[in-house]
């Protein structure tokens, strides 16, 4: 089977560094961990197909910590008051309206790599 | 003088390989092959059915002798090449030949991983690669016997397949939650599991080894939890890796497999590499068919032709006879993807396909693959579906655009499944009643059959039966699905889960037909409770699956912290309980502690980390969970009552703490909440409660369906029994009875609303045997639920719960 990294074409800004934050292992499928930073949590998804994806740990509506959240497919469901956010955009969905900024993330020999969030963060 | 092609290794690559040159430029290489295996070149894809026994070894030979020996090869059958000189150009072997190239050809394929457990050394445990294992095997199934094959994928489902047909005992452990799960997704993943265990073979899923034990010769597989498989033939097959030690020592480019270019050309160009040793472009293959397309190429490449290989997309399918899977691509979801899938559970057929901008780029078939090879090729062809797209699911011979069939999952139940749980009626009781007495209404239905005729939980099903029975003239109202992910109401949803034994969310979504892949926040919190209250002890909690206060056994609030509040049985606390929290409130900076409304302290503000921290404290005072965050038995309030009280009438307080300790741990559809008041003053508030208890001088008066929320509802009373112990059943009864029929989400009142109090009232208090059967249920069901969960986290369980997977505060202060 193809084990290509699950890069999307943002992730190939030149100079981003990544940075080891675990391996895929250490987050359960359809599900969330955690990356504690000096500018807040980042939350790494990991869907039912070993997708991952960052997102700031943020609910646009109420900054609900998306990582407690039940993962459904690319979306996940806030804690706090049921927004759904988009994995991959970061956009709510339905009639909700609000964006949290995403984070690149990729898997490379089943480790997990964050674009190094001191730099991009900006 | 010809150039000298020498090659290493002589497996499919190789062979398909040369048989390209030959084609293309007959005479240019003088060719030599080293083969460490004693034989000939052999089709290792049919290694599968030679050990079931349906093929021989001679059947399954490409290249026979005269085949070498007609192109001039020579072939050292056995020997081994342990070193390659690049500077001098030529490898040496380990009979200490020395044999000059031009050109080198590395094919030495892969190795499998041996996973380093004890005793994996021992006489008996096998891998699964060659003929030599093959012979090994057939030889040790004659001894009958028990088998363990560690490994659910492809070669270790062939192997347990192969073994079973032998005539061995055969159970599978496997590491991941579904077997395949790699190639398959999980509705797929559960068919095969399914098939593979009416062969016979026992499949254990998330099994971890830990260790394989035996005397001089293996006697069994021991795993992680404990459980011991006896085993006199163990076989390995949890992957392979590309065979690269000997270019590796050569000195050349080597990852995971020996580095190639589009051209097959390793880091030295006059060495080239093929088969499951390379990697190209970041992957290592262990499928025939790219393999076949890198023999091409460089077939080609040594004909002097330009030629590139740019890397294959693969498609798998099992060889075991009567299993029919097939998948291809890539099935992942996202953002810019769409799926169409087809659920057909009568026929277990489940078909996925993945869309991109109208071309299908993954594909997973199970069940019907006979249009496998079409999608395979639309697939690779990148074809614009976006004409077929209506019919596409139903495959290439699907001419028109009928609609399939409703949820066939009814019609597919057997005459002696239960339809009605209440009264005990089967489907053939009904279906016979229908036609035999031309019943042509739901209400001369349950006149006659008593189906449905109590709680009411089962009419979409009976109706269903109705419809199939009398076809298309009867028209059943309409029941609301449980959300977007299927038409299906609670009841029919719940009622199937028992008729059909489905014991996962997998199982459900695929017998039922889920039209999303891995349902929603909706569904799975709703399916994870009714499997857990249909198959106590035996269902597997699935944790992503219910909702964060559940996963987390604490509440959230508003700002990502948590509420912490352990269980004061009835209300009643201690000095040393109470010094307990003061000194966790002390120590981890909790910042209010607060009394609720049900009669126990809540510290709120706790910071996610600390969580396990402040549990091992509480524990080690002797306090356990109190539920606050769960749908599950939340308190039981009282008063002090007769022992206290000068109006008491009984032990109020001792009934409350007795009710708490007999229901605490039991999960519910919804928060359930009860009191025990010491006389009709109602001190406890047992009147609003879902299950009140009043005590007065003759007894107990037993109230349900009371609330004191969004809605306020009083207490209906039920009955008025006279001893403690009569409670107790009467309480074990109303919450089994309410954990069996009411819909995810509703409360005690809403669901007595629904069914009917008369329902309620029949089944709990006139029908006696039928309480006790409720009662011993409740027993049953709270033998497996009575386990503190902050215990088993304060001891190091679900840990990834509660860390940051990674901390980077320090390294970026750093900066």
């Amino acid at each position: 089977m193809s084990a290509a990294p699950a890069e999307r074409p943002g992730d190939a800004k030149p100079g981003v560094e990544w940075i080891e934050i675990g391996r895929l292992d250490d987050i359960p499928k359809r599900g969330a961990r955690v990356v504690k930073t000096a500018r807040g949590d980042i939350a790494v998804f990991r869907t039912m197909d070993d997708k991952l994806y960052a997102l700031d740990d943020k609910c646009p509506h109420k900054q609900g910590p998306l990582s407690q959240g039940i993962v459904q497919g690319t979306s996940v469901t806030c804690p706090l008051h049921n927004w759904v956010i988009d994995l991959a955009t970061g956009e709510a969905q339905g009639a909700d309206q609000g964006c949290t900024r995403t984070i690149a993330v990729k898997l490379e020999q089943g480790r997990v790599l964050l674009a190094w969030p001191g730099r991009t963060a900006a | 003088m010809r150039e000298r092609l020498v090659i290493i290794g002589n497996g499919m690559a190789p062979g398909r390989m040369l048989e390209k040159l030959f084609e293309l430029a007959p005479d240019r290489y003088q060719i030599t092959i080293f083969n460490a295996e004693p034989r000939v070149n052999y089709d290792r894809i049919m290694l599968s059915p030679v050990l079931s026994g349906e093929k021989k070894y001679e059947e399954i030979v490409i290249h026979g002798d005269g085949w070498y020996i007609g192109h001039e090869i020579m072939l050292h059958k056995g020997v081994r090449v342990t070193q390659i000189d690049r500077a001098a150009k030529t490898i040496t072997t380990n009979t200490g030949h020395v044999e000059p190239y031009d050109k080198l050809v590395i094919a030495t394929g892969s190795v499998p991983i041996i996973i380093p457990v004890p005793g994996a050394n021992l006489p008996g445990v096998l891998t699964y690669r060659d003929l030599d294992d093959v012979d090994a095997m057939i030889l040790a199934a004659k001894a009958r016997g028990n088998a363990v094959v560690i490994g659910g994928g492809l070669l270790g489902l062939e192997a347990a397949a192969g073994l079973n047909e032998q005539g061995m005992d055969v159970t599978v452990v496997h590491l991941m939650p579904t077997l395949m799960e790699r190639q398959l997704d999980p509705a797929a993943g559960y068919l095969l599991k399914k098939n593979i265990e009416e062969r016979g073979i026992k499949v254990l899923t998330g099994a971890n080894t830990k260790a394989i034990a035996g005397n001089g010769r293996v006697e069994a597989v021991e795993l992680d939890d404990g459980t011991r498989l006896p085993a006199s033939l163990v076989v390995m097959a949890v992957g392979i890796r590309p065979n690269a030690a000997l270019a590796k020592e050569a000195g050349l480019n080597v990852n995971r497999g020996i580095v190639v270019d589009d051209q097959m050309r390793s880091s030295d160009p006059d060495i080239f590499a093929l088969g499951e040793c390379v990697e190209h472009r970041g992957i290592a293959y262990g499928l025939v068919a790219p393999l076949y397309d890198m023999a091409g190429v460089l077939g080609r490449t040594l004909a002097g032709d330009e030629a590139a290989y740019r890397g294959s997309v693969t498609a798998t399918k099992l060889k075991v006879t009567g299993i029919d899977l097939f998948s291809a691509g890539d099935f992942a979801e996202a953002k810019d993807r769409e799926e169409v899938v087809l659920r057909d559970a009568a026929r277990g057929v489940y078909r996925r396909l993945v869309l991109k901008e109208n071309r299908i780029i993954g594909a997973v078939l199970y069940g019907d693959t006979s249009d496998g090879a079409w999608f395979f090729q639309l697939l690779r062809e990148g074809a614009d579906i976006a004409e077929l797209r209506e019919s596409l699911i139903f495959g290439q011979a699907f001419a028109g655009g009928g609609k399939l069939d409703p949820p066939a999952a009814v019609a597919a139940l057997p005459d002696a499944a239960e339809i009605c749980g209440c009264n005990g009626v089967c489907k053939g009781k009904i279906t016979g009643a229908i036609t035999a007495q031309g019943l042509t209404s739901l209400e001369q239905v349950r006149a006659v059959t008593k189906a449905s005729a109590s709680c009411g939980s089962c009419t979409g099903l009976v109706e269903q039966l109705i419809g199939l029975t009398l076809g298309g003239e009867y028209q059943p109202a309409e029941v609301k699905g449980m959300c977007g992910c299927t038409d299906l109401g609670h009841d029919e949803v719940r009622r199937l889960i028992v008729a059909k034994q489905m014991k996962s969310i997998p199982a459900v979504m695929q017998e039922l037909e889920w039209k999303t892949s891995c349902g929603c926040a909706k569904c799975r919190p709703a399916l994870n409770f009714y499997l857990i209250a249909s198959w106590p002890g035996e269902y597997v909690d699935d944790s992503q699956s219910r909702f964060i206060n559940e996963r987390a056994h604490a509440n959230i609030q508003k700002d990502g912290t948590y509420s912490v509040v352990p269980r004061m049985w009835g209300g009643v606390t201690s000095a040393k309980e109470l010094r307990a929290i003061a000194d966790v409130a002390d120590k981890y900076d909790i910042p209010t502690v607060k009394v609720t409304g049900g009669q126990r302290i809540d510290l709120l503000g706790v910071k996610k980390e600390d969580l396990p921290g402040v549990w091992a404290d509480l524990n080690a005072a002797g306090m356990v969970s109190g539920h606050a965050y769960g749908k599950a038995l939340r308190t039981v309030k009282t008063c002090v009552g007769s022992e206290w009280c000068r109006f008491g009438t009984q032990d109020s307080t001792g009934l409350g703490i007795r009710i708490e300790k007999f229901t605490w741990g039991s999960w519910t559809p919804h928060k359930v909440k009860l009191a025990v008041s010491g006389c009709p003053r109602n001190c406890a508030e047992a009147t609003v409660k879902d299950i009140g208890i009043v005590c007065v001088d003759s007894g107990y008066e037993f109230h349900i369906a009371g609330a004191a929320g969004l809605e306020v509802k009083q207490t209906i009373l039920l009955c008025k029994v006279a001893t403690e112990a009569e409670v107790l059943e009467h309480t074990g009864a109303v919450m089994q009875l309410y954990r069996e029929q009411a819909h995810y989400l509703d409360r005690i009142h809403k669901w007595v609303k629904r069914v009917g109090l008369d329902s309620v009232k029949q089944q709990i208090v006139e029908d006696g045997e039928r309480r006790r059967a409720l009662h011993a249920r409740f027993v049953a069901a709270q033998r497996y639920a009575q386990v503190d969960p902050w215990a088993q986290r304060a001891q190091g369980a679900f840990a990834h719960e509660f860390t940051p997977i990674a901390d980077l505060r320090i390294a970026q202060a750093a900066e």
